[in-house]
Formats: C-alpha cells, structure tokens, sequence
C-alpha cells in the first residue's frame, strides 16, 4: 500500500449563482495518509464542508479529482461513511435499526443474519450506546443520537470516515465526552479521517494533522499544521502542556489575525457569526447542488 | 407485539383515560377526565336538540311541518323495525326453502335441488352499508392512484411541474359533472354478461375515486418533497437502490402527511358520495334521500332527516378512526394531531 492513501488532487469547484460563477474553491491539494487523522478548520463559508462533500461524492468537483486507494471517487459511497452535523439519523426507527439499515445494505450476502447482529451490537458498544440500543432518535439526547450516527458510520467499515462538524450541535461537556469516546475509538480502529471543526481545541486535541484554510470564495488550503503531541492525549494533562497551547496558539493565530474574517470580534462571537453563516452558506451549497 | 398495541392506543386521547380507568389508576382523576372529554360535548348537543325542537315546528312545508327531533327519532325507530321486518320474512324465506329442498332429497336422494336468493327491498341499514361499501372502493382506489404517483411527484421536480397543473385543473370538478363523463365510459367499457359489480356501484365508486384522490395526492407530494435533504445524502452514502429508497426513507417520512391526506380524501369521499348515489341510483344512503324526496309522503321529511343525520355521524366516526390510525402512524410524536 502507498504511503498516499487518500489525495486530494488540486480541486476547484464553482457553483452557478445569480451573479453568474462562483468559485467557492480554488486548487485544494491535499495527500492524506493511511489511518490519519486531519482536520478541516477555517472561517465559516470558506468551503470546509464543500471539500468533505466532494470526498463524499456528494459533490462533484469542477477541475481536479479525489483519488482514494488508487480509484478516482465519482459517487457517494459507504467506504467513505459520513458522519453528519445533525445526525441524520431516521426518526422512526431505533438506533438499533438504524445501524441496521446500514450494515444490511453493505454487508449484503457477506454476512450472516447473526453476525449482523453481533456486528451492529458492537459498533453500538463501542460508542456506549448499548443501553439505549431499542430507543428512538426522539427518547435520546443530541449527543447520543451523534453516537449513533458515528456508530452507523463505523458499522460501514468505512476506508475514510467523514466528519461534518461532528460535535457543533452540541454542548460543551457532551462534546468533550464524544471526543473522549472518539480518540478512544480512533485508538483501536485506527481509521482514516477527516473532520471538519470550528473548534480549536477540538482540533488540536484530536488531530495528526491541521489542514488551515484561507477564507472564500477561491478559498485553498492556508497552512497545514501537524499535531506531533504524543497519543494517548488527554485532556486535563494538555490544559498546561506548553507545546500544546503553543500549537493552540499558532491555529489561533492562523484563524485571527492572518485571515481574521473580521477585525474586531471576540472569539465567541466569531464562533457564532459562523454558525449562522454555516447555515446560510449550506443552503446556498444545497441550492447550487 | 401486545405492549406495542397498547402504547398506540393509549395515543388515543379518549381512550387513555377509561384505559387508566380501567387499570385502576388514580380513578377520580381519570373520570374528572372522562367527564371534561364527553360531558360537554353532550350537554352542547342537548342545547342543539332544544333549539331544534323549538324553530322545526314553526316551519309548515307542503309535506307538514318540519320534523323535530322526537318525530325523526320516531322515523329511526320505524326504519329499524322495517329491518327487522324485512330481515324475518328473508329468514323465514331461507327456513322455507330448506325445508322444500330437504323433504325433496328425503324422498329421492338424487334430486336436484334449488336455491335461490331473498331479493326484497334493501332496508335503511342495508343502505348505510351499501354506502359504506362503495365510498372504501372509490376511497382505495383513490389511495391507490394517488399515493404512486404524489411519490413520483415528490420526488421528481420534472413530474411535479408535468402533474401540478392536472392536480389544480381536476381538483375543484364537482361529483355531479364527473358522473355523466363515468356513466358514458362506465356502460362503454364495462361490458360483461355476468358483471363483478352492478354498474351503479361502479360509476358511484369512481366519482368518489375522482374526487377524494386530490388531498391523498397533493399531501403524498408535499410529504415527500420535504424530504430532508440529509436523509437523502444518507441514503446516497449508503448507496441505497430506488426502490430500497422509497420503501425505507421516503414511504415512512411522509407517511404522517399521506395519512392526513387520506383522512381528508374519505372525508371529502364520504360528501361526495352521497350526490353520486342520489344520480347514479346505487341503492345507499344517497338513493334512500332521492327516492324519499320523490316518494313525498308526510315521513319523508323525517326519514330524510334521518338520513342526514346517520350520514353526518358516520362521517365523524370515518374521521375519528382515521384520525387514531393517523397518530398511531406518525413517527413525529411532537407534532399535534388533531
């Protein structure tokens, strides 16, 4: 297998709008290896979430393609499982039926009746979710409906795992929680993945990689910044590790003063001006799609 | 299975409380329940009885003055005795038969026997079910038009812009102009020496059909067009082939509007009924009206009444049992169904 697991090979999209073109992404290039763990982080609408769609297939790339394991990536796919911003998951079925529906349409003929069932039990133990296996998405709370929505993305098997700000929705100890219950799985699986964040912290607590990006439209990769804090991480030890706020520090400064997006804005509100805009800017993507 | 039966049930806002009653749950509250769910309604149409007592007997028509409501309880009763009635001699006819075929094997084993059916006139409540009958076979069939293709509307933009202007054309069409176009084509296609259905009941059936398809169809595409466009992206990811699609993401999220479409196509059915009988002369409840007002005799405006008012109830208990099939279906627990 080659060390260039994943590449990400100079892709630009543009999406027609009323003004005519608009290009949201101008020659992201980006080789990914085997089991990495990269984040994704930059102002909101500078294409994050367009350059994860493309990886997903969901989005098709004007120049420039996604090669993964030497095939070029053209259509959505359960090899690279995403995990979305807000679940996703089917409100009338329980969690267990919703790992199952997955598992059933990707291990069609591969797997017995009993060994999908023991399957999707594990994967909803590994994401602590065993005891709420019978529940609805509507009887359990927001982070363990982001549990089972990893759970289903992990029972993929997935060669890459895709995650669309995974923890945004969600309050800040829950989100320490599944980041916890995340690095825990990433320990073992040792998956590929790519999130996407807002979250500096989040990135730098979980991250081989920092991939930085420069603020739309054409936005391109900034910088890129690897995380060489030595695994397992935690949390609390971090909090007065120099290299690791100085690492804080430097994706700090990346984000707020080479491309602040707004010069006088503390960083709470600079967090939610992105989520509002997030929110505008998928529309506008789903529109363009 | 059973708990599952139960918990949808317990849905079932009026029928929570004799369920808590019934288990023996704090049982002054529960009939407090009972009694804020069904006594004032009661005390609301015991006040309605009384004003239409006091205005009926003020208006004198041709056929005597308009009954109240102790003369159309009068005409109930005398329906249901006809009934009864009419249901004896058809027994007696049956028993008198039995008795002519079994005296004829008694004496000669090898004879063939005869059988032939009561044909007496349909009574009120062979009517009501005559009715019943065909508004379910104008209402399937409509369900089942409309439910395919609000799909294929809801799914694709193109079939939606092709279908909408039909939908808006056809949807305010009146029973009674269809019924003429359905009886010409009804008699034209429907040929056969030994009919399935009398042509009556199938050109009632299909004006129902016409009518009530519109809601079903319009909120099957509104259900399904509102697809979230991340359940979408799921199914995508997952690779799922169309059918697999419609059947686990589509048919289920817009199974809470269907329903509600469904509930207002049987209920526009159930109206539109009643005018299509009246003309097409399928022996139910609209035939029963028709053949009343011509008959003219001083009951008739009683019994019509009747009429009225069995329609009305019947309609209001087709309501209430699709409203409780409506919240057992919906997924969407939150959202008030009423």
């Amino acid at each position: 297998m080659s060390a260039e697991h994943l590449i990400i090979d100079h892709i630009s999209i543009e999406f027609d709008s009323p003004k005519g073109k608009f290009k949201a992404l101008d020659n992201v290039n980006l080789k990914i290896r085997r089991g990495e763990f990269v984040s994704l982080i930059g102002h909101s609408g500078c294409g994050k979430s367009t350059v994860l769609n493309i990886v997903a297939g969901l989005l098709q790339s004007t120049e420039g393609g996604v090669v993964l394991e030497g095939k070029e990536v053209n259509e959505p796919g359960p090899e690279r499982a995403v995990v979305f911003q807000n679940h996703s998951l089917l409100p009338w079925l329980t969690a267990y039926e919703n790992v199952e529906l997955a598992v059933k349409q990707v291990f069609k003929g591969r797997k017995s009746r009993k060994e999908m069932r023991e399957w999707i039990e594990h994967n909803l133990r590994l994401v602590h979710m065993e005891h709420a296996m019978y529940k609805k998405p509507s009887e359990i709370s927001g982070g363990m409906k982001q549990r089972v929505g990893i759970a289903r993305a992990l029972a993929m098997e997935p060669t890459v795992l895709l995650m669309d700000e995974p923890f945004g929705a969600l309050d800040a100890l829950t989100r320490s929680h599944l980041q916890d219950s995340l690095m825990e799985i990433q320990r073992d699986l040792k998956n590929t993945v790519i999130m996407i964040t807002h979250d500096v912290d989040e990135a730098v607590l979980l991250s081989d990689r920092i991939v930085m990006m420069t603020n739309g439209p054409a936005a391109t990769i900034g910088e890129v910044l690897d995380v060489d804090l030595p695994r397992p991480r935690y949390r609390l030890e971090l909090a007065d590790d120099v290299h690791y706020n100085h690492l804080r520090a430097e994706v700090l400064r990346f984000l707020h003063e080479r491309h602040s997006k707004t010069d006088v804005q503390s960083n709470s509100e600079v967090k939610q001006a992105a989520k509002t805009e997030e929110k505008k800017g998928a529309g506008a993507d789903r529109k363009a799609a | 299975m059973m708990a599952r039966v139960a918990q949808s049930l317990k849905n079932i806002e009026w029928i929570a409380p004799w369920m808590r009653l019934f288990k023996g749950e704090n049982p002054k509250e529960q009939l407090n329940a009972i009694i804020r769910g069904i006594g004032v309604p009661v005390l609301a149409f015991v006040v309605f009885l009384w004003i239409w007592d006091a205005s009926a007997s003020r208006v004198e028509t041709s056929l005597g003055t308009v009954p109240g409501p102790s003369q159309v309880w009068h005409q109930a009763q005398g329906l249901w005795d006809e009934h009864v009635a009419e249901r004896e001699k058809a027994d007696a006819f049956y028993l008198r038969q039995e008795e002519r075929n079994a005296k004829k094997l008694a004496k000669n084993p090898d004879a063939e026997t005869k059988w032939r059916d009561y044909h007496g006139r349909p009574t009120y409540i062979d009517q009501i079910f005559t009715s019943l009958y065909t508004v379910f076979a104008g209402f399937v069939l409509a369900v089942a038009i409309a439910v395919p293709i609000g799909i294929l509307c809801g799914l694709s933009p193109t079939m939606y812009t092709a279908i909408n202007p039909l939908i808006q054309i056809f949807k305010p069409v009146s029973p009674l102009a269809w019924l003429p176009i359905v009886t010409m084509v009804v008699s034209a296609v429907y040929v056969s020496d030994d009919p399935l259905f009398e042509k009556s009941f199938v050109n009632s059936a299909i004006t129902v059909t016409l009518c009530c398809m519109w809601p079903t169809l319009v909120n099957t595409i509104v259900g399904v067009s509102g697809l979230d466009k991340d359940l979408i992206n799921v199914s995508q990811v997952l690779r799922l082939p169309w059918f697999t699609k419609v059947r686990k993401v589509v048919l289920p999220f817009a199974v809470p509007m269907i329903f509600t479409g469904m509930r207002l196509s049987l209920g526009v059915g159930w109206m539109v009924l009643i005018a299509a009988e009246m003309l097409a002369q399928n022996p139910g409840l609209g035939k029963f009206v028709w053949d009343e007002f011509q008959n003219g005799s001083s009951n008739s405006l009683g019994r019509i009444m009747v009429a009225v008012l069995t329609i009305g109830f019947i309609g209001f208990i087709l309501d209430r049992i699709m409203l409780s099939v409506q919240k057992a279906v919906s997924w969407d627990k939150s959202s008030v169904v009423r």
